[in-house]
């Protein structure tokens, strides 16, 4: 059984596991980080999203061992000193959340859209979270809140 | 102090932090010492015959603990509830939770495994060994019905008829200028919520624990209780965090049966929770009508009476209200609009498929549908405005309360004000300007205008008239107010959220009956142990029903806390007034603050004759009348005549939903449902083949819009405040949905009626608008080859 190393919201993990072991579940049922949750078999919908060294990947479609070496971060280690992400909070000023499961995923794609695009369209935001369903909000007020998280992380790095 | 009104004010969620943080507890987060994972093996065809099982291969498998078969369940597993058997006809088949002897749909379990990990019990399931014996498919309501049609049950195919009569039919089509007659069909759905279903059981030897990713806790442990014969008082359910349910968690699933049946025998946890592709086989599905609707009108667009006949498609049982769900719709044809006479018949047909049941708006959004196409017909036909043939029919402000043709009582609402102010927000006449003038440059892009007005019945339900229509429970809801020593507040409420955003409204209503700080409210909810008594949460009941019932608590607690303060301020409970949270001797500035009071009723130190220690109370609610949300929904959009692209171009939607305690709930509430409306006209349908196997059991393959499909939503309210409740609310969760569909699909339709299009089936794909538009024009080369 393959030995890997993983760090995990900044704590280093040594584990053995099987070949076949998704990174999902490996973070979910092996290190107990249960904020990523899954929702579907097909990386449709997003919901498992997790930064995999600074990029958002759909952990239900990797696997354990290609996390060898790797730095992830997830919703639980996304926050700095117990305080909210500005994406985090922009959500939640928003109201782009009602029953919160596919949050998690979309906050992390959000996050992963700006790193590429940090002013982005209406139109842009849309098509950047095209991999992230939702079935609650209709989207209208994450659009708003990938916006909002815009504005505070550009202040964030503006400000000195 | 100045005590800030919280009912109105758009409060942020007191949910959020949790979810945004992952502080969550989804079932599947959820683990138990020495827990054990259930995985079901499911079958592969539509109808067949079990001539065998063998789970022993599974049995020797490393990691494997268990696994049975339907067989071995058979004598204690029970059959799943149906508790609104609709007519005196219906015919309820026995629904083993495991399939004993024959398999009627294709993901209907037939065994089962439990190990130690998920990974090891999927490996077990390759081992069972199943013979079937093929039986023919059922798939199509028609056929089913159709004599010497395969049976999928002894009883025949047909589950129940229904036939409602009221006002003279014959004398409204007789003669009648206009007759409008057209089929729709209502697609079937697949609910997907972004949680998959989970289920944990557990038990001591004597007691056993429950947690399901449900909507109904409550409803679903007295069920649990009378499936597997666990007495009632020996089981807890407990819904956590829920994500999402729309009505598909509003079930006592086969899952929740035997993971608690499992747990007894096997005297561990077990876990189960399903995998995406699962769950589009077996989370019960919703819609799948045939609507045969005529309507007859006057030359002026005046309606004389409607017809409606349904087709229902049960699929292969009847769960728990699956016959009550087209039911839900039979006094809803008639929406807003007044008539003569109105006619409704329904067959409910069993067919090898998942079956059916309540999904966002159960019901209501097909009758809708139905309606408010042929109102667009009618004005077609007439060469009227759309909104115009509406104006003539509907209910008018100074007519309610009003009595419909089908018999329910609408209390209040607004219909014009809604329509006015969504036309304007929209910019209709400048819209229909813009069509006509593509119209008449023939551009290959058209746009078309869609008008839905609506209304729905929620608030389900007064107890009495569910009685009436033979629905097994009650439709009261519960809740409970304990004041702390400290001087906080705990809320308890029978209704159980599943992304509503309870937590935050009830402790608005809370803060507002008390007197007391929002931040001082905390809700309890979805733990039959902890809320004690409740019906739950589906068809836009929760405020309507369990808000009321927890203000009602307030008051409780209030009048008690009086007494107190009565006898501490040594004065007459009549010389007291309540402000800002405190009560106050009349002229004097002497006063007791009620989170005060809750010390002293904690203490009991002195307490006055006939007043019991705490400051606590309960109370139940139970409305008068069900509520009638309404409102004007327009939609427009450009359909590509080439290609048959469908691009939404604005979408404007002005609800009345009575009061309102949380602006920014109401508001997400509505997105929701208009994006699910929109995605039933345009995208979303489960596909059987012809063998019954399910083509769509994937997100890859059932197409659920992402936020690239949807345009941002104008939104805009009026007010009329219910009377049959003392909030004044209506309730929001399905108006969205509701409203959406007719919007959307009217919208195409007006888009393609230059080239001789008055229909296209939904979803209205590409691929279904530009066949729709070349079969019309094969037609019309035909019919000129004719004339040549």
């Amino acid at each position: 059984m393959p030995r890997i190393t993983v760090t995990v919201d900044g704590i280093k993990y040594e584990e053995d596991v099987e070949p076949r072991l998704l990174l999902v579940h490996l973070l979910r049922e092996r290190l107990g980080k249960t904020g990523t949750p899954v929702g579907c078999d097909t990386s449709n919908c997003g919901a498992c999203t997790v930064m995999l060294d600074g990029k958002s990947v759909k952990s239900c479609s990797a696997l354990a061992v290609q996390a060898d070496g790797c730095d992830v971060v997830t919703i639980e280690g996304l926050g700095a000193n117990g305080s909210m992400h500005p994406m985090q909070r922009a959500f939640h000023e928003e109201h782009a959340l009602q029953c919160g499961y596919c949050t998690p995923g979309m906050v992390m794609a959000a996050i992963d859209l700006l790193r590429e695009n940090p002013e982005p369209s209406e139109e842009a935001i849309r098509e950047g979270l095209e991999g992230n369903l939702c079935r609650c909000t209709g989207y209208c007020n994450i659009v708003k809140a990938v916006r909002r998280g815009a504005q505070e992380m550009g202040r964030a790095v503006t400000t000195p | 102090m100045t005590v800030q009104q919280e009912i109105g004010r758009p409060r942020r969620r007191k949910e959020d932090a949790r979810l945004l943080t992952g502080r969550t507890q989804w079932t599947d987060n959820l683990s138990r010492p020495g827990m054990l994972h259930v995985m079901f093996l499911r079958s592969p065809m539509a109808h067949a015959r079990i001539a065998r099982v063998d789970v022993s291969g599974a049995r020797d498998l490393p990691g494997v603990v268990a696994a049975f078969s339907g067989q071995d369940f058979a004598a204690e597993q029970g059959s799943l509830p149906c508790a609104w058997p609709v007519s005196e006809d219906v015919v309820i088949p026995d629904h083993p939770p495991m399939a004993v002897s024959e398999v009627r749909y294709v993901g209907e379990a037939v065994a089962c495994v439990i190990a130690t990990d998920r990974y090891r019990a999927a490996d077990a399931l390759e081992a069972i060994d199943v013979e079937y014996e093929q039986l023919p498919a059922v798939l199509d309501m028609n056929e089913a019905l159709a004599e010497g049609s395969p049976k999928v049950h002894e009883a025949g195919n047909k589950a129940f008829s229904v036939k409602i009569n009221s006002g003279d039919i014959e004398a409204a089509f007789r003669d009648a200028p206009v007759v409008i007659d057209r089929t729709y069909r209502q697609q079937r759905l697949i609910p997907s919520a972004m949680e998959p279903r989970a289920v944990l059981a557990d038990t001591d030897g004597e007691a056993f624990t429950l947690w399901s990713s449900t909507q109904i806790p409550h409803v679903l442990r007295v069920m649990l209780a009378v499936v597997t014969g666990i007495p009632e008082h020996r089981l807890r359910v407990i819904a956590p965090d829920v994500g999402g349910g729309f009505g598909s968690k509003l079930q006592v699933t086969a899952e929740e049966v035997l993971c608690l049946l499992l747990a007894r025998r096997l005297g561990r946890p077990v876990k189960w929770t399903e995998s995406r592709s699962e769950g589009n086989l077996t989370v019960h599905h919703g819609r799948d009508q045939i609507q045969h609707i005529r309507l007859a009108a006057d030359a002026d667009g005046r309606i004389r009476g409607l017809r409606v006949g349904l087709l229902a498609d049960m699929g292969a049982y009847l769960m728990l209200v699956t016959p009550g769900i087209p039911l839900l719709g039979a006094s809803m044809f008639n929406a807003i609009y007044k008539m003569d006479a109105y006619e409704f018949g329904c067959t409910g047909v069993f067919t090898t498929k998942m079956p059916t049941d309540a999904y966002r708006g159960a019901g209501r959004p097909e009758a809708t549908f139905g309606i408010e196409r042929v109102m667009d017909e009618l004005a077609a036909e007439l060469k009227m405005d759309p909104v115009d043939v509406r104006r003539r029919n509907w209910i008018k402000h100074d007519e309610f309360p009003y009595t419909t043709i089908s018999g329910l009582t609408y209390d209040s609402g607004n219909y014009e004000a809604a329509t006015e102010k969504a036309l304007a927000l929209f910019g209709y006449d400048k819209l229909r300007a813009e069509q006509a003038d593509r119209r008449d440059r023939g551009d290959p892009v058209q746009l078309g205008l869609g008008v839905s007005t609506y209304t729905e019945m929620c608030g389900l339900a007064p107890s009495r008239m569910l009685g009436e229509s033979n629905y097994g429970a009650g439709g009261w809801e519960h809740g409970s107010v304990r004041m702390l020593p400290t001087g906080k507040v705990e809320v308890i409420t029978g209704t159980s959220p599943h992304g509503q955003g309870h937590v935050t409204s009830w402790s608005q209503i809370a803060a507002d009956a008390l007197g007391v700080p929002f931040e001082d409210v905390t809700v309890l909810h979805g733990d039959t142990a902890i809320a004690h008594k409740g019906m739950d949460t589906y068809g836009s009941r929760s405020l309507v029903v369990g808000g009321v019932a927890v203000l009602k608590a307030c008051d409780k607690v209030k009048e008690k806390a009086r007494k107190l303060a009565a006898h501490v301020l040594e004065c007459s409970p009549d010389d007291l007034e309540f402000a800002a949270g405190a009560f106050k001797v009349r002229g004097t500035d002497q006063q007791k603050t009620v989170q005060e009071l809750a010390y002293a009723a904690f203490t009991a130190h002195d307490l006055p004759e006939g007043v019991e220690a705490r400051l606590d109370s309960d109370a139940t609610f139970d409305p008068e009348n069900y509520s009638f949300p309404h409102g004007t929904h327009l939609c427009a959009v450009e359909v590509d005549t080439e290609t048959g692209m469908v691009k939404i171009r604005s979408y404007v939607a002005v609800d009345d939903v009575g009061k309102v305690v949380n602006p920014l709930i109401v508001e997400g509430q509505v997105h929701g449902g208009i994006a699910q409306g929109i995605a039933q006209a345009l995208f979303e349908e489960a596909v059987y083949d012809a063998e019954g196997n399910l083509l769509t059991t994937t997100m890859a393959d059932y197409l659920m819009p992402s936020a690239a499909d949807l345009p941002t939503f104008d939104l805009d309210r009026t007010e009329s405040p219910a009377t049959s409740n003392p909030l004044g609310a209506k309730g929001v969760g399905e108006a969205g949905t509701i409203a959406s569909t007719p919007a959307v699909v009217n919208a195409i339709v007006d888009a393609l009626r230059p080239h001789g299009i008055h229909d296209v089936e939904m979803p209205c794909t590409p691929e279904r608008v530009w066949r729709a538009l070349r079969e019309r024009a094969q037609e019309e080369r035909a019919q000129e080859g004719v004339r040549q």
